[in-house]
């Protein structure tokens, strides 16, 4: 059996060496990403088209969402990705502490995001705006058929979002666990970068769903 | 072998520091009156803070070219999904069919 210079207790067997392990990972971890964009996206073109359909309504529903709140939840989603990114590079350099340090960081502006969104939630509920059965749907303004559908894209996008939040923690979790461990080494430490690729991708998505229901405003 | 590209953390202070600046821009835009340039002001805001985000927190500017075919795939099927859905529902009207 011919030994290569890339022999590694981490390396699988199907693999020629470490590098080709890891480009096949990320790949896979970019494919099952495209797959999200166009899950989500047939969401953001229903969207898009309700909303030049009955731009009235959807304008007038959309001053009922808290822009600043919202806002804050932006800056605190982009730092917990600059935390991410940060991580990948404590893997990369190989410091064990710098990695499980940033990992805790990203989850917890992660957690902080979860409250300030279940927080916005709770708000709409007390104004009667979730559309959902058992809920009383209850609203002033014209169009409330329209409103209505506003908010039934918007909890679906942020509740989608948030469900994707709650996934990437407990994934994070875990490669923080095994960070501490001692599982990852500048040579092998595609599981880091492949789940920051999942939370940066979570994040994208917000990118979209804040100027898109927030900000649209007449 | 292949020596993995790591970006510097004043690069990727660089990078927060633009996404915080386009976030804020995108809200201050909303506050000032655009007209019919709000939609394209907004998604270009999005779209470039989106590119940042892939370019630099992904890694997609120091990865493979298949990377580059997977990420931008996805965009050109979306971008298909969206304009033809578009080209459809706002052509809709633009004639009138006999007896309609």
């Amino acid at each position: 059996m011919e030994i290569t210079q890339h022999e590694s207790k981490h390396l699988a067997h199907h693999f020629d060496d470490i590098e080709q392990q890891r480009e096949a990972s990320t790949l896979g971890m970019w494919v099952f990403l495209m797959t999200e964009v166009m899950f989500l996206g047939a969401l953001f073109t229903a969207y898009g088209m309700y909303r030049l359909l009955y731009s009235e309504g959807f304008a007038a529903a959309s001053m009922h969402l808290n822009v600043p709140l919202a806002s804050i939840n932006t800056a605190v989603l982009l730092t917990s990705s600059f935390m991410m990114a940060l991580a990948v590079r404590a893997a990369q350099t190989g410091s064990r502490v710098g990695q499980v340090f940033f990992l805790l960081l990203t989850i917890l502006f992660g957690l902080a995001f979860l409250g300030i969104k279940g927080y916005e939630y709770y708000l709409e509920y007390q104004e009667g705006l979730v559309p959902v059965t058992g809920f009383t749907f209850h609203y002033e303004g014209g169009n409330p058929g329209q409103a209505k559908l506003f908010y039934n894209f918007y909890f679906a996008l942020t509740g989608l979002h948030a469900i994707h939040m709650i996934v990437g923690i407990g994934w994070l979790l875990v490669i923080a666990f095994l960070a501490l461990r001692r599982r990852f080494s500048p040579e092998y430490y595609t599981p880091v970068e492949v789940a920051g690729l999942y939370w940066h991708f979570v994040d994208i998505v917000w990118v979209f769903i804040f100027p898109l229901l927030y900000l649209l405003q007449p | 072998m292949n020596q993995h590209h790591v970006i510097s953390k004043a690069k990727y202070l660089l990078v927060y520091i633009a996404l915080l600046a386009l976030l804020g821009l995108t809200v201050g835009a909303a506050y000032v009156e655009l007209g019919i340039w709000t939609v394209a002001v907004t998604l270009t805001i999005a779209i470039a803070k989106a590119l940042l985000i892939i370019l630099y927190f992904m890694h997609a500017r120091y990865s493979g070219r298949l990377v580059a075919v997977a990420a931008g795939a996805a965009f050109v099927w979306l971008g298909i999904m969206i304009s033809l859905t578009l080209y459809d529902y706002l052509s809709r009207g633009w004639l009138s069919a006999p007896g309609a």
